[in-house]
């Protein structure tokens, strides 16, 4: 049929092809460290935790580009989303597998993944329209650390929640049996038997949706307000690294440009550490 | 699992018990109610803009009236850049990764594990990398073929993941079968496994569309913000999710169109993800669903 494509070719061909979608990340650290390069010369390592604060300049000399407390900003808002969908999303995972009526598991799980499908900026204008206005009749401005967290932590609570689930399937079903057998109670089987069984893809899920939360760029754009500074309550309004990103990267020139490659290379280290921990904390399917 | 239930929870149980009960109920009430309020939220304020001549016609006053025809056609050319490159590349990885790299493969080990991690990076920093990659360094600029470049590479991986399920799937007996009968491995590969494995490829090229349709950070530096008609690939597009950010973030009383673009973008979404879990459901087991959803 097509005598070029006989087996060696074809080999080649797909060697080719996977060598290629396996090089593209190498390819992005590539150009990510390439464009940062110049400004860890010329700004220095250094400034970027000791300047005065970050107003940055095309020329190194005339900017200053102190990026703690957008690192801070992007941690804290992680941690308290995971601290409110953490808990809730390993819930609602027992709730499917433990309480639910088949019907209403089932009901569950669909709604899960439709949620997981809505778009990170249509959870961001939502969070703008319905959350920030109640949460600035509380406490002024509204767009704050909190209405950061509270929009990530919808946001990745379905990732929390499904991958959770499918760690539940995971517990063998004799020792749900034999603890049946045992007459345990429900909530005693959960705490002694199916929580510790199921730690690891438990524990696989929360890192997932924190590094979903780490390198989420609009829905925290939107609602936290963008203003660079140490979070003093949880009313303050934040800039996370990637918000940073989004919104200067439109007039970036020169060193101030690298300097935002240089955040987006912190970024990635970041988020990849925490897939290379969740990997390492489920068990590979591959292998 | 519905043991569980006749064990205790009807009976009278310790005070713990009722408790967690009491607790895991409350979340899920709790979670749905929440996601019923964003649901009629967005189809309340959403259905009142929406209407044949907002899906046809140009925006006006920065996006405030008219329609968004332009930018749904946008939003189609990247999705159409996006595919074109994922399809081939994609494919040809997966058939590598599933066919010709067993587990122990030294090579195929190594590109998985990268696509591991291409499969976490944030959007944004593609959104770097699209730019300073495509835009600049291949002098693409701020175009419809750099957006769609840029969304290949973020979907890759999730479609080559689905495509390398879909050919395990295949029973082996298959391809024995096919060996015994002198057939050449490419024939095997496009008569018997690639047919085969099409659930597979189906369900990875919906998650992909769902994943390309939903993605805004890594489009706004390399596909661009311009809501006119594109003309061709080469000229800028602004695709649905960049409109809804810049009617929400930067134009007054820009709310209602936003709305209206949410909506119609959850709209394509749905039947996107229906599709998916329906193919899902009908070949593979339910259970791969909740680890690519």
């Amino acid at each position: 049929m097509f005598p070029l494509l006989s087996d060696p070719w074809l080999n080649r061909l797909l060697k080719l092809c996977a060598g290629m979608s396996g090089a593209l990340v190498l390819l992005i650290l590539i150009f990510l460290v390439v464009e940062s390069v110049p400004a860890l010369s010329s700004i220095g390592l250094f400034s970027f935790f000791s300047d005065p604060s970050w107003s940055p300049a095309e020329e190194a000399s005339q900017g200053s580009f102190n990026m703690v407390p957008m690192v801070a900003g992007t941690l804290w808002a992680t941690l308290l989303a995971m601290l409110a969908a953490g808990p809730v999303g390993i819930g609602l995972a027992i709730y499917c597998h433990y309480y639910a009526t088949p019907v209403m598991a089932k009901l569950f799980r669909k709604l899960l993944e439709l949620l997981a499908g809505i778009p990170s900026v249509v959870y961001g204008f939502w969070g703008l329209t319905a959350i920030v206005p109640i949460l600035a009749k509380i406490h002024q401005p509204g767009a704050s650390l909190l209405a950061g967290a509270m929009i990530l932590g919808i946001m990745i609570l379905p990732t929390v929640a499904l991958v959770a689930d499918s760690a539940l399937f995971q517990v063998p079903r004799e020792l749900i049996q034999g603890a049946t057998a045992l007459g345990m109670r429900p909530w005693s089987m959960i705490w002694g038997v199916i929580l510790p069984t199921s730690r690891a893809g438990l524990f696989t899920g929360l890192l997932l949706g924190a590094g979903r939360a780490l390198g989420e760029t609009m829905a925290i754009l939107m609602v936290s307000g963008n203003v660079v500074q140490h979070p003093e309550t949880l009313f303050s309004p934040i800039r996370t690294l990637t918000a940073n990103i989004a919104l200067e990267m439109a007039y970036a020139l020169g060193d101030h440009r690298n300097a935002l490659f240089i955040s987006g290379l912190l970024l990635m280290i970041m988020v990849t550490t925490l897939v290379i921990l969740a990997e390492l904390a489920g068990r590979r399917r591959y292998d | 699992m519905i043991e569980l239930q006749h064990t205790g929870a009807g009976r009278s149980g310790g005070l713990a018990d009722k408790m967690a009960g009491f607790i895991f109920k409350a979340m899920a009430l709790g979670v749905a109610l929440l996601f019923l309020w964003l649901l009629t939220d967005l189809v309340r304020h959403g259905l009142g803009s929406i209407s044949v001549a907002f899906l046809t016609e140009a925006p006006r006053n920065a996006g405030r009236e008219g329609g968004i025809g332009p930018i749904i056609v946008s939003t189609l050319s990247i999705l159409g850049v996006c595919l074109a490159t994922v399809l081939p590349l994609g494919m040809g990885t997966a058939v590598f990764l599933g066919e010709f790299a067993p587990p122990g493969h030294g090579f195929g080990t190594l590109v998985r594990r990268s696509l591991d991690v291409l499969a976490g990076v944030p959007s944004i920093v593609f959104g770097l990398f699209g730019n300073a990659f495509f835009c600049v360094y291949l002098g693409l600029g701020f175009s419809i073929l750099s957006g769609g470049l840029t969304l290949a590479c973020m979907v890759l991986p999730i479609f080559i993941r689905s495509c390398e399920e879909g050919l395990r799937a295949v029973p082996s007996s298959m391809r024995h079968a096919a060996a015994a009968l002198g057939m050449s491995r490419f024939t095997t590969l496009t008569h018997i496994l690639l047919p085969a494995a099409l659930p597979g490829l189906a369900v990875g090229l919906v998650l992909g569309i769902g994943r390309a349709l939903a993605e805004t950070a890594a489009l706004i530096f390399s596909s661009g913000y311009v809501d006119r008609m594109p003309q061709s690939i080469h000229d800028s597009g602004r695709s649905l999710s960049i409109h809804i950010y810049e009617l929400s973030m930067n134009v007054a009383g820009g709310d209602g169109a936003a709305y209206g673009s949410a909506l119609v973008l959850i709209s394509m979404l749905l039947v996107i993800n229906g599709l998916a879990s329906h193919i899902a459901g009908k070949w593979l087991g339910k259970h791969q669903m909740g680890e690519l959803g």
